[in-house]
């Protein structure tokens, strides 16, 4: 399928226009790094890439802001408001060549360590340009950091799989880069104990920016990462806490490799991703479950947000690992991330959300994509 | 329609000292915190349990009358007033606090619970940050219906940041559940753009709140400048220093004489500009930045910093803060609030330009605003008994949220839209913007029975839902076909 080297948001919207003419479903991609995610559908009819939108419009240092273009690379973006000592505060992994952009990340509300202390994608999103499905352009929410003029629709379609339209251009809210970083690692092969180092830490008046966890074959770490210009010293507050909840820990004032290797966990090529949202009481219980699948897992502890990779497994018996794993956590969310089709096609890869909120989203979709063109199927019970 | 009936059976199903028909007692909901704006409700109805406010929201849908849901009546946008020949649902009975749980960093409340009664219930290690200036009346659920934000929303932000869960009574009387205690929802966050949508897509029953540690410290000092652009500057400098405060504010002149007659609070009156400053945070971190707020403050030309020595000179001077616009009453018989928000690098040009208006319209502005956020609060003054000083007043005001707009800002930052800035609605989106907010209500609310006539500048139906979804009947039994 030709893909246009430089779209315009004319062009997309013409594109959308033309979709809807004859009900044609459109796949919207990017970097494609995340493109296996969501219900397997069958080919759609077209396939539109925003990867040419790729310009960084605007970058209000003064104003902590910045207006991007859906194509651009977070790694680009970052590397940009860097120069600044500013960053956007998202920090998902990147896929093959650093490739996820602003766009994609936006649109599934993929998020990383700095989820604890920044909040995620829908926190970072000022406002969105977004063409629907009907080919018309339609801005919402604002360029500054406090407003409440209309409906949030930017949150709407923050995580929405590009179902109800294609996102054009993002408004970021962005942070100063912090000066400096330490980071507490403490060791353990009980559950139970980085459960309470991590409820210890979260609960702690010091907040760190991240607060993590990893599990692989029984030998575990709770990590807590403190930024600022005594982050050093916080981090010894972090210590303190951990060694109160019965582990011994250190502190790694060079700590990037760390963090990189936790939210490279969060993907796999090879095995079954399952994002697990529970509370942060629930540690332990997710550990134990993750152990005995033969799982590897990492997350956000303070969140409750767990990826667990299973080992892979072809078709029938993925998808047993996968209903194994949902019942022993029910009835929190679990989501199949990354896995091998032969299993996504077996299985709801969503789970099942709430009905009575299924059937207003089904509503929301019909207004917004009545023809159901974009991204037809992928979404929470086939939208 | 036949509000006797109604009456008979909200009576029938709540109880008839909760059912309000008479006259007088329908009066005292005439207005929210606006008073601009007067409308008697046919009748207003005070639930008390999810299940009654279901009863009502249903019985209206059958009915086919058209709602408005209340908390505390707070709200500065007209946003709570009645709808002529409508029902007035009134939430401040349900005021139970549900659960908390600190471990997992939630609490669950009813809507009528006050903003400040959240925090109250889990200190002192944990509060809940979003502190609007009436926070000792106004309740969450009115809170999450206009994303309410206070002076500490620059670092921590704003409601919608801390809603992780509700149940919504929907127009058809409906209830859902969305998102949770849980962070993450497969499926669309429709608790996003719930929050801020100012009554009209239905009414929020059980509200789960992210409540967060208590900062280890908090230092605050108020700085004096003779300019407001000084003040401004300041703040500049700090923000672009990497140092982030809890909360930055600005008086200007004539606010901080109305603040200083009401509160006693010493400040000096020969000052053009005030500019609080509250750091918090590890006391580690707060010892370096506030060296260099300090620093700052003191190369922009402050007159003075006045640095609060223990809690209570700390809760005085957040007290002349947040007492800012009752204080205006010292200064004028009446006032009118904007709310908008610009970049903050516009700041003096905004404040030029907003001088340049009041010179012109011979009315006084006083200036109060969310420094770190670009929240602009210029309170209009003025005499309700002169003839045309109202109108005078609120074409200024119109022109002031005009400028905000055009510095790339936003007609209002937490006072939401409400009657009173619709009209404006199309100096900020374009037809195919306000179309996409109508497509969002019309999914919640067909009938558009929730709050009608708010927020959207001009009144629409929603119609049917084009598209191959929903076969029509002629089609179905094959007599027509669909081209």
């Amino acid at each position: 399928m030709p893909v246009e080297a430089r779209p315009t948001h004319a062009s997309v919207a013409g594109l959308l226009r033309a979709a809807a003419a004859d009900g044609r479903s459109v796949r919207v991609r990017a970097g494609g790094t995340k493109s296996g995610w969501g219900h397997p559908v069958a080919e759609p009819a077209l396939e539109l890439s925003t990867a040419g939108l790729d310009d960084i419009v605007e970058h209000n240092a003064g104003d902590l802001t910045a207006v991007v273009q859906a194509g651009v690379r977070l790694a680009d973006a970052q590397a940009d408001f860097g120069r600044a000592g500013q960053m956007v505060a998202l920090d998902p992994p990147l896929g093959a060549d650093d490739g996820a952009t602003i766009g994609g990340i936006v649109a599934t509300a993929d998020s990383g360590p700095l989820r604890h202390g920044y909040g995620g994608v829908r926190d970072q999103v000022l406002g969105m340009t977004v063409a629907l499905a009907d080919g018309s352009v339609t801005r919402s929410g604002g360029k500054v950091i406090k407003n409440v003029a209309g409906y949030d629709l930017p949150k709407l379609f923050a995580g929405s799989f590009g179902t109800l339209g294609v996102i054009l251009e993002v408004t970021l809210r962005l942070h100063p880069v912090p000066v400096r970083r330490a980071t507490v690692v403490a060791d353990s092969d009980d559950p139970q104990c980085m459960e309470l180092a991590s409820l210890a830490l979260s609960a702690s008046p010091v907040r760190p920016v991240s607060l993590d966890f990893a599990w692989e074959r029984g030998a575990g770490m709770v990590l807590a990462r403190y930024a600022g210009a005594a982050a050093a010293d916080q981090a010894g507050t972090g210590l303190r806490a951990v060694e109160e909840a019965g582990l011994s820990g250190r502190i790694d004032e060079d700590d990037d490799a760390l963090w990189a290797r936790q939210r490279a966990a969060q993907r796999a090529a090879d095995g079954i991703v399952l994002k697990v949202s529970a509370l942060p009481a629930e540690l332990s219980r997710v550990i134990r479950v993750a152990h005995a699948m033969g799982a590897s897992a990492v997350g956000r502890a303070g969140l409750g947000l767990s990826w667990l990779v299973l080992p892979s497994r072809e078709a029938a018996a993925g998808v047993a690992a996968v209903e194994e794993v949902r019942a022993a956590l029910a009835p929190r969310p679990v989501v199949v991330l990354d896995g091998p089709g032969s299993v996504r096609e077996k299985l709801d890869v969503w789970g099942s959300p709430d009905a009575g909120a299924l059937a207003l989203m089904r509503r929301v979709k019909q207004r917004f994509d009545p023809l159901a063109i974009c991204n037809r199927g992928i979404f929470v019970g086939g939208i | 329609v036949n509000v006797q009936h109604l009456r008979v059976e909200f009576e029938r199903l709540l109880a008839p000292s909760r059912v309000l028909s008479h006259p007088h007692a329908l009066r005292t909901y005439a207005s929210d915190g606006l008073l601009l704006y007067e409308v008697m409700p046919a009748l207003v109805v005070l639930p008390e349990s999810p299940d009654e406010v279901r009863a009502v929201v249903r019985t209206c849908y059958e009915a086919g009358v058209p709602w408005v849901a209340r908390g505390s009546g707070t709200g500065l946008s007209g946003g709570a007033v009645p709808v002529e020949e409508g029902v007035l649902i009134v939430l401040t009975r349900m005021r139970r606090i549900l659960e908390i749980d600190l471990p997992n960093g939630f609490v669950v409340v009813e809507p009528g619970v006050t903003n400040a009664q959240v925090s109250a219930a889990i200190a002192p290690t944990h509060f809940y940050p979003p502190d609007p200036s009436s926070q000792i009346v106004c309740s969450i659920g009115g809170n999450v219906a206009e994303n309410s934000g206070g002076a500490h929303c620059f670092k921590f932000g704003f409601t919608t940041n801390y809603v992780l869960g509700l149940d919504v009574v929907l127009p058809d009387g409906s209830l859902v559940t969305l998102g949770g205690a849980e962070v993450d929802h497969p499926g669309y966050d429709l608790v996003g753009p719930f929050v801020g949508s100012e009554g009209t897509l239905g009414i929020a029953t059980r509200i789960v709140l992210r409540v967060i540690p208590v900062p280890e410290t908090a230092r605050t000092l108020v700085a004096f400048f003779d300019t407001m652009e000084q003040a401004g500057q300041a703040v500049s400098d700090i923000v672009a220093g990497g140092v982030v405060p809890g909360a930055m504010e600005i008086m200007d002149r004539l606010s901080i004489r109305a603040t200083e007659e009401a509160t006693g609070a010493g400040y000096p009156l020969d000052v053009g500009a005030a500019l609080i400053v509250e750091l918090d945070g590890p006391v580690v971190e707060c010892e370096v930045g506030w060296q260099e707020v300090v620093a700052i403050c003191e190369r922009n030309g402050a007159l003075g910093l006045r640095v609060a020595r223990d809690e209570a000179e700390r809760q005085l001077i957040w007290k002349a803060r947040k007492s800012a616009f009752a204080a205006m009453g010292r200064l004028s018989p009446s006032y009118y609030v904007q709310d908008g928000v610009i970049p903050r690098t516009k700041l003096p040009e905004v404040l030029g330009r907003i001088e340049d208006l009041a010179r012109r319209f011979g009315v006084r502005v006083a200036n109060v605003f969310h420094a770190g956020d670009g929240n602009l609060h210029p309170l209009v003054l003025y005499d309700p008994a002169t003839p045309g000083e109202a109108e005078r007043a609120q074409e200024l005001a119109g022109l002031i949220v005009e400028v905000c707009v055009e510095a790339g800002g936003s007609l209002t930052g937490e006072h939401g839209i409400g009657l009173d800035k619709k009209r404006y609605m199309p100096k900020m989106f374009s037809g195919p913007d306000l179309d996409a907010f109508q497509r969002l209500r019309c999914a919640f609310d067909p009938d558009q029975l929730a709050n009608p006539g708010k927020v959207m500048p001009t009144p629409r139906l929603c119609g049917e839902v084009p598209g191959p979804y929903r076969q029509h009947p002629l089609e179905r039994a094959g007599v027509a076909e669909r081209f």
